[in-house]
């Protein structure tokens, strides 16, 4: 084949877009050793950082999927006035800075802020604990899931709904044995998505839980932390972030490709009816 | 035996969906054109669709009243629905489709229906006529005192329909439930239902017996639906007591019936004849044209002459030698001229 001018431009475009997309993190193997690396991990500051991210990650995403799921099967099944502007309200961390999210958590769960006079008169203290994290973690990584969920949830075919509520079924049942299922997939893929982002949540966190070794610091804190201090321990913590990172995005890129080969069978076969 | 009444009046897009129904055990086909309002007809019935105003009684059962404030969700109305492209769940094996009917009685209706060897196949592996079925057990699987069929054969291709028509029919007559069928098929309906209603813009046309339908059609629509050629023209008295019909067509042709004005005929393609020269028989209407089309049809043959189609026997049209573009003349009768007043 030959290469037009034009192809030429779009092979060189891409070539420079990808390579620039894969140089730091190229460059972060580069700068470190095997035993530097293994170190690194090892070392207090990231084992710790590497427990608090894990506790706070998964309670958030316990939360996210508890309180998402319904959230976005209401706005995918349910036609009602207002319902564009939720969907909206649901995006809105997407657009909003991370340091404005955690500013707004702090004036609003902070000890003088909105709700933080009611929460100390209850003895709980939020900002600057592990709470905090969990709540700036689940505040920027929910729309991932949610928006995902949606779309998962629209994509399952309104006559499977409606053939099991014929046959029985409440809309509880429904949803748990027609809907949930079918949307697993979206569902897995999103939640993926909004763990790639949890774990790398930064802004808000520092802002609304500070950065205290064992108790708030994760590991993105911990990248920063130790940058100023120890280089090296800095580059080890970044290279196991990307290899979680890496891996969580595989996982988000596998689950619906393995969902959709497992369902190909139903389009091949699906009956054309024009004969 | 309890009756099944159904009252619908409902605003759809471009018309009013408005008929009344009443259904012993017995099935009744609504058939008509897409868009017509049919499948609305079924999901009012299911629950699936609250109409403006409306009456869904089974015996004493109230499904839906509006005048009382009463709508049942679907799952607490015994009915029995099968959707047009089946609706089965592509996650779950066919048995586990069966048994979210109902499991009590799925290990039987597995057998009845002969998919007991297709148990733990999904969905998306098994045939349309399979599929059929496995929707067919999946509805009866809940015990339904209503069966409602959307477009039940339209996902068939032509050869598994006619065995599935068959089968269908048969289970019907056996099952003894009130049974609504949506088509567009006037065929399907006439082969599977005890009555069938004509259903266009929302109304019905007619109800009738299926040979009734044929025999009698109310208008021009129902003729042309179930079959007949419907030529289009204007009436005015004509020799012997007959009506004369100056047919858009170009020509003139007798009815026994009376009207006047703008009319259309319907002639069924079974009462008209082809022959070389117009005959000297008791026809009196006759069109001198070259066959457009001549289809086979097992052991009969469709001849498109002129604005007329004919049904004649396979036979037949190989004793004449017909072959398209040969120039023929298509014969009626008098009587087998049905006027149809605009």
């Amino acid at each position: 084949m030959k290469l037009t001018p034009f192809g030429a431009f779009l092979s060189g475009a891409a070539a420079l877009a990808l390579a620039f997309l894969l140089i730091p993190i190229v460059a972060i193997f580069a700068e470190l050793t095997f035993g530097e690396f293994v170190d690194g991990v090892t070392s207090d500051v990231a084992l710790d950082a590497l427990r608090v991210t894990a506790e706070t990650n998964l309670i958030s995403m316990a939360l996210i999927v508890l309180f998402g799921t319904p959230t976005a099967y209401l706005l995918a099944t349910r036609r009602f006035r207002g319902r564009a502007l939720l969907i909206t309200l649901v995006e809105i961390p997407l657009v909003l800075p991370p340091a404005v999210a955690g500013i707004g958590l702090l004036a609003a769960f902070g000890r003088l802020g909105l709700l933080g006079g009611t929460f100390e008169a209850a003895g709980i203290e939020i900002a600057f604990t592990k709470v905090a994290v969990v709540l700036a973690v689940t505040y920027v990584a929910s729309p991932f899931y949610v928006r995902t969920a949606i779309a998962a949830f629209e994509a399952v075919d309104p006559d499977l709904v409606a053939a099991s509520r014929t046959l029985g079924a409440g809309p509880g049942r429904t949803f748990a044995r027609v809907a949930l299922p079918l949307a697993g997939g979206g569902l897995g893929a999103g939640l993926a998505l909004a763990f790639a982002r949890g774990l790398g949540e930064f802004g808000a966190t520092i802002m609304f839980a500070g950065s205290f070794q064992g108790i708030t610091q994760t590991l993105s804190l911990a990248v920063y932390q130790a940058f100023d201090v120890d280089f090296d321990l800095a580059l080890a913590i970044g290279a196991l972030l990307v290899l979680v990172s890496a891996f969580v995005l595989f996982l988000a890129k596998l689950i619906p490709a393995w969902r959709r080969s497992s369902s190909s069978s139903i389009t091949a076969f699906a009956p054309s009816g024009s004969h | 035996m309890e009756t099944f009444e159904l009252e619908l009046d409902h605003g759809l897009r471009s018309f009013r969906l408005a008929l009344a129904l009443e259904l012993g055990s017995e099935t009744v086909a609504l058939v008509g054109p897409s868009g017509a309002g049919k499948s609305s007809v079924l999901r009012a019935v299911a629950g699936l669709l609250r109409p403006e105003r409306g009456l869904v009684r089974l015996g004493q059962e109230r499904w839906l009243d509006t005048s009382r404030g009463i709508d049942l969700p679907p799952e607490r109305r015994r009915v029995g629905l099968v959707f047009q492209e089946y609706a089965l769940f592509p996650h779950l094996s066919v048995r586990a489709n069966v048994e979210f009917g109902g499991r009590s009685r799925a290990a039987e209706l597995l057998d009845r229906f002969r998919i007991g060897h297709l148990a733990g196949a999904r969905p998306g592996a098994i045939s349309g006529g399979e599929r059929q079925r496995v929707a067919l057990a999946r509805a009866l699987a809940r015990d339904p005192a209503v069966l409602l069929l959307d477009e039940p054969l339209s996902a068939l291709d032509a050869y598994t329909r006619a065995h599935v028509r068959t089968e269908l029919r048969e289970l019907l007559q056996e099952l003894l439930l009130p049974t609504l069928i949506v088509t567009h098929d006037f065929d399907d309906a006439a082969a599977l239902a005890d009555r069938v209603g004509v259903l266009v813009d929302g109304s019905l046309l007619q109800l009738a017996g299926p040979s009734e339908l044929v025999a009698a059609p109310a208008d021009s629509f129902v003729a042309g639906f179930t079959g007949a050629n419907v030529l289009r023209g204007i009436a005015s008295a004509g020799p012997d007591g007959l009506t004369a019909v100056a047919l858009d067509a170009g020509f003139t042709a007798y009815t026994a019936d009376a009207g006047e004005g703008g009319v259309t005929l319907a002639v069924y393609p079974w009462e008209v004849s082809v022959a070389r020269e117009a005959p000297d028989d008791s026809a009196i209407n006759h069109v001198r044209a070259p066959i457009a089309s001549l289809v086979p049809l097992g052991n009969r043959a469709r001849v498109r002459i002129g604005p007329l189609t004919a049904e004649i026997t396979a036979r037949s049209a190989d004793r004449l030698g017909l072959r398209e573009g040969d120039v023929v003349v298509a014969s009626f009768k008098a009587t087998g001229a049905r006027l149809l007043q605009l």
